[in-house]
């Protein structure tokens, strides 16, 4: 685990820092489309980034193995493979296993990248849940060799990220070959950690991933928190606390986006006060027990996992977000020319409040904007 | 037997500025200047001078200087004028030396070697003046999940019931000092400031009197070992009871309020005797072992039905950590925790400045220890202990305290100048007395908009703090280590902190 | 650059008829864009129209006056940042940051605005059709002679006119229904100059605002911006000014002054 912190945070920083371009565009419908318009558009806000990290999330692009574990593993040396792929047999039955097919482009010193379609053994999980399975065994490899790191787990998912802009990331895995019903992409600008791809976004963990544009001043509480749930800050980056955040109040605990954003991005006690009885309750005893998440300082981002997409800003909105629709499509993005790009014709434009998530769902036709 | 103790201050007067009004006469209480009418000239006593300045500051023309006797013993780092003079004093009364206040020794504080952040480029300031900045603080025990329900046209519904909270506008409230130690008057004052301020103060082991019942949402009642005035009504009155332990300045000994002082309204709201003595004994004599603590903890919540959270305040000692867990899995709402450096009305000097470790390492050690083992949203953790500044407020919460306590502050700004005689009940400044002539000179008024404007002068500086930070709600404060570094400490002090050191 | 070096670097963008300029943006990356832009302002080309703008930051940034140009798409951020003197008009949305500490001139979007519009503005107009969003107008100043006015056609965000020490900010909210509330939160916070006219009501001011009727001087500077504003957009000013307006006020010019201890 020191190791990779290590190789993420190569000058002890308290925390890595980034600054960033966002991009999310979703098929309400289902329907899969190819990755080369999210990627037209990420690289339209080229400068927001700064050519050291840039990633993709795609989900629905595995149809033919949609019920199994696609694991994509990076590994610093062939050491880390050998002992990861021991660790894998143990645990798991591998349906298939590859190195991810890459081509040349203009990304920096790329590492082994393997692509693994696995379900667990059932032999082995006992009375564990599958998704617990999966965390503790990806928690495992990320911290055993300290130079393999596992950073896409979800079923019918898969992240592409690593040390270049956006759409030379994208070229590198021939992205455009890949057809997803929903795509969130992301430019990084980070000020260290110049080679070390698991650095990029999105964010993995499970089939959530988060990508996220700026700096959270409460991570060093927000961090705590969370660590006395079991989860560990390897990466140090406000994005993984995002991420895990996520896990521990959506899929640990249930509580559907809505109230999340109440706890990440609460109204202010003066807007609480001036609620219903029932609401002001409910959304004081919010603040009161999950006040150690509440996400302080600029952020915009935009959080994916099966069949939900969901864009939110800090409560006093100092990060941008613009949000669309056209069709069938809802878009997020830190700029709306980038949407513009892809979609010139848009049905709806419009700015969510800060604090208020823009959600995009499979099941329902409609982007909803969520307002309290 | 002659005394070979010597005064430790000297008066000097200016007898060009003196325009004899006899101001000084009037307003010492340790009978330190007298008149003589023959020469019509002011003289003074050295020997009774405390260094209170009262009589300075009330001199209209500035004629008189308070000068720590020059007559010193020869310089010595280990046998201090201090030590010296203890030890005479102690072969002529054959007694233990008596003191006030807090402990004043150097090298314990270690507030003034934190650092505080800002932001910068990465991360925007947030002017606290026109942009919101949340202070509101809410003390007692929260638990780890919620259920809620979104209702159709009701929006979201907590189907959880909370423990009974707290709700304070500022993290600051004014920590325990008995009425007793302290006069009627200052009580008031800090009644009434509290409640404008919204936020509380606490009792103290002396009981609430009669008077003061109606600012009870914003009273801490205290439930201590001399039980003083412990009856139904008194636990119903406050908005929460604490249980003390022990208190920073004299960890694990008892106290004693002398007959002297227990005058008719003291008797009355003690419920003891006039004139006797009022003796808290060193432990609270149903709390022998942790699981004492926890019948005392229910029965108390039994006796107010669970609507009042109820605190433990104990001093900071070396097991402070293991104690806390201990109080949390008790069931205790509120950890209280009071550091070597906290304040009293009277306690040997001795134990004072030797017994008893500084809050910010006890207070970084328990909120460690506390989510070490899952448990801190069981308790919030209230820090005490010679919070002198808003900055140490800042510290201390990220850090992880919820709230601090302060009661030398609030004294010195009713007028307190920390002359650590408050024993001796003859406080000029009407403060650290239960002389009624003396009392007289707090007036509530203007003692209550004193505290008050304290509050809101270190609110707003913490405020400006935190926006300086980038934060806009002090939840994000708490608990959030990597807002300090540490300047001019070891590796073990940093670790035990759990604070970087400056520059990394 | 000189004209003919920008002429033909541009081939393939650039169409040039008299003195009007016609430039197809695609695929242009910013920097090029204005360097262009800037070779064709100092020799005698009058009007210049861009279309398949996407995104391209601080279009009118250092040039000068007398200069028209036209936007087709969603210009990037910072459009006319530190302008002095340009006329733009976009035909779309614009981004953050609009009008950034403008000098003079003017910019008219037929659409809406993100955040930060007219930030730290000393001079010109900009007039947004619909809504705009957080932090509009914060900071304006005027000095001596220069007024800068910021029309909101629809609704602004949080923030609105905040730290304003000059200027005049307006908020139509022609999309509202009648007797409605703007949303926007902390109005005015930190106001100590300038002044704002908004249509319709408002649900939280800062503490520094003080709410007052309009007078005759005040219809007069509101009469004339509407009635600008309208003329760009073809809507009935009449109309508009009939409805109820309020005019926020700084309460002091030294809002803060007594904070501090000395």
């Amino acid at each position: 685990m020191k190791d990779l912190t290590k190789t993420n945070n190569p000058y002890g920083d308290e925390k890595v820092f980034d600054a960033c371009s966002i991009f999310g565009m979703m098929n309400l419908k289902g329907e899969r489309f190819s990755a080369k318009d999210p990627i037209r558009a990420i690289a339209n806000m080229h400068d927001r980034g700064n050519g050291l990290g840039g990633g993709f999330a795609a989900y629905g692009i595995y149809p033919d193995y949609k019920d199994d574990y696609a694991f994509q593993i990076m590994y610093l040396d062939r050491e880390a493979k050998k002992k990861t792929d021991r660790l894998l047999s143990e645990c798991f039955n591998i349906l298939s296993e590859e190195e991810m097919p890459t081509q040349e482009a203009n990304v920096r010193d790329p590492p082994i990248m393997w692509r693994y379609f696995l379900q667990p053994k059932k032999s082995k999980t006992k009375s564990q849940a599958d998704d617990d399975y999966i965390l503790e065994k990806v928690m495992r490899i990320n911290t055993e060799t300290g130079k393999a790191f596992v950073f896409s787990s979800g079923k019918n998912m898969g992240v592409f990220k690593g040390v270049g802009f956006p759409e030379d990331v994208a070229e590198y895995f021939y992205l455009e070959e890949y057809k997803g019903y929903m795509w969130t992409c992301h430019g990084r600008f980070p000020t260290n950690t110049p080679g070390w791809w698991g650095g990029a976004h999105p964010f993995n963990i499970l089939d959530w991933t988060v990508v996220h544009n700026g700096e959270i001043s409460s991570y060093g509480i927000n961090k705590r928190y969370l660590e006395m749930f079991g989860y560990k800050c390897t990466m140090q980056t406000d994005t993984e606390v995002m991420a895990y955040a996520f896990d521990l109040l959506m899929r640990r605990q249930g509580l559907s986006i809505e109230i999340v954003s109440k706890i990440l991005a609460p109204p202010l006690w003066t807007e609480i006060k001036a609620m219903k009885p029932e609401n002001e309750l409910a959304l004081r005893a919010l603040r009161q027990t999950y006040g150690s998440l509440l996400m302080n300082g600029p952020f915009t981002i935009v959080v994916a996992h099966e069949g939900e997409m969901i864009g939110l800003t800090d409560r006093i909105k100092l990060r941008p977000l613009t949000a669309a629709e056209k069709g069938d499509y809802l878009f997020l993005s830190s700029e709306e020319s980038a949407i513009r790009l892809v979609s010139p014709m848009l049905d709806r434009v419009w700015s969510p409040r800060g604090g208020e998530p823009v959600i995009g769902r499979l099941e329902s036709r409609r982007a909803v904007e969520v307002i309290a | 037997m002659k005394s070979y103790v010597t005064p430790e201050y000297i008066v000097e007067r200016d007898q060009d500025r003196c325009i004899r009004c006899k101001v000084c006469v009037n307003q010492c209480s340790y009978d330190t200047h007298y008149y003589d009418e023959e020469d019509d000239i002011l003289h003074s006593r050295n020997e009774n001078c405390v260094n209170c300045q009262r009589c300075a500051t009330f001199c209209p023309t500035q004629a008189i200087t308070i000068r720590e006797n020059p007559n010193h013993y020869r310089s010595n780092a280990n046998w201090t004028q201090e030590a010296i003079t203890s030890i005479k004093k102690q072969a002529e009364t054959g007694g233990v030396v008596l003191t006030g206040m807090g402990c004043d020794k150097p090298n314990l504080t270690y507030w003034d070697r934190l650092l505080l952040n800002a932001s910068q480029v990465t991360n925007p300031s947030i002017d606290p003046l026109r942009e919101a900045m949340e202070l509101r603080t809410y003390i007692g025990s929260k638990p780890d999940k919620l259920e809620l329900e979104m209702e159709e046209g009701n929006g979201v519904v907590l189907k959880t019931k909370l423990a009974p909270q707290l709700q304070l506008e500022t993290p600051i409230m004014f920590s325990a000092m008995s009425y007793g130690s302290i006069s009627l008057n200052v009580h008031k004052s800090l009644a009434r400031a509290a409640s404008e301020a919204g936020t509380f103060y606490n009792t103290g082991e002396g009981g609430l009197e009669k008077s003061l019942y109606k600012y009870g949402d914003h009273v801490i009642v205290q439930v201590a070992s001399g039980r003083f005035g412990v009856h139904p009504d008194y636990l119903d009155a406050g908005a929460a009871i604490e249980i003390k332990i022990g208190q920073g300045a004299k960890p694990g000994i008892g106290g004693h309020l002398p007959g002297e002082k227990v005058s008719e309204e003291i008797s009355r709201t003690r419920m003891i005797p006039l004139g006797t003595d009022a003796l808290s004994p060193a432990p609270q004599h149903d709390i022998y072992s942790i699981e004492d603590l926890r019948q005392l903890i229910y029965a108390l919540k039994e006796a107010t039905d669970y609507t009042k959270p109820v605190f433990v305040k104990i001093a900071a000692v070396h097991n402070s950590a293991a104690i806390a867990s201990g109080i949390v899995r008790a069931g205790a709402d509120a950890v209280v925790l009071d550091g070597v450096r906290g304040g009293t009305g009277a306690a040997p000097r001795i134990i004072r400045d030797n017994v008893g470790i500084p809050i910010e390492m006890a207070l970084a050690a328990v909120d460690q220890r506390l989510r070490d083992e899952g448990i801190r949203n069981q308790a919030s953790v209230i820090a005490a202990g010679g919070i002198k500044s808003s900055a140490d407020v800042l510290k201390a919460i990220a850090l992880g305290a919820d709230a601090v306590y302060i009661a030398t502050a609030a004294l010195v700004s009713l007028g307190c100048t920390v002359c650590q005689k408050c024993y001796t009940g003859k406080c000029p400044w009407g403060i650290a007395t239960t002389d009624l002539w003396l009392t007289k000179r707090i007036n509530p008024d203007i003692g209550a908009k004193r505290l008050a404007g304290l509050l809101r002068g270190w609110s707003l500086e913490i405020m400006e703090m935190m926006g300086g930070m980038g934060i806009n709600a002090i939840e994000s404060v708490r608990g959030n280590r990597l807002l300090l570094r540490g300047v001019g400490l070891t590796d073990k002090e940093l670790e035990i902190l759990g604070v970087r050191m400056v520059g990394e | 650059m000189v004209l003919e070096d920008a002429i033909n670097n541009a081939r393939k963008n650039l169409i040039l008829k008299k003195n009007v300029a016609l430039i197809d943006a695609t695929g242009m990356y910013y920097r090029d864009l204005n360097s262009l832009l800037r070779s064709l302002d100092g020799n005698g080309i009058e009007k210049i129209e861009i279309c398949n703008v996407y995104g391209q930051r601080y279009i009118g940034t250092d040039l000068d006056d007398h200069l028209s140009i036209d936007i087709y798409g969603t210009p990037g951020n910072d459009l006319g940042a530190f302008m002095k003197g340009v006329n733009i008009t976009v035909h779309g949305n614009v981004q953050d940051g609009c009008g950034n500490t403008m000098d003079h001139g003017r910019i008219v979007v037929h659409g809406r605005a993100g955040d930060l519009v007219g930030h730290s503005m000393r001079g010109g107009k900009i007039f947004i059709r619909d809504d705009a969003g957080y932090r509009v107008g914060i900071h304006m100043k005027e000095y001596l002679g220069k007024r800068p006015a910021i029309v909101i056609g629809g609704t602004a965000q949080d923030f609105l006119g905040e730290y304003m020490a000059g200027g005049v900010l307006v908020v139509l909210g022609t999309n509202m229904k009648d007797g409605s509330c703007h949303d926007a939160r902390f109005v005015g916070t930190g106001m100590h100059g300038g002044t704002m006219y908004i249509r319709g009501g408002v649900r939280h001011l800062g503490e520094e605002v003080e709410v007052k009727e309009l007078n005759e001087a005040d219809y007069r500077i509101l009469g004339s911006l509407v009635d600008e504003f309208c003329s760009y957009y073809g809507l009935d000013a009449e109309k508009i000014l009939e409805s109820k307006f309020s005019k926020l006020v700084p309460v002091s010019s030294r809002p803060y002054g007594n904070l501090y201890a000395y």
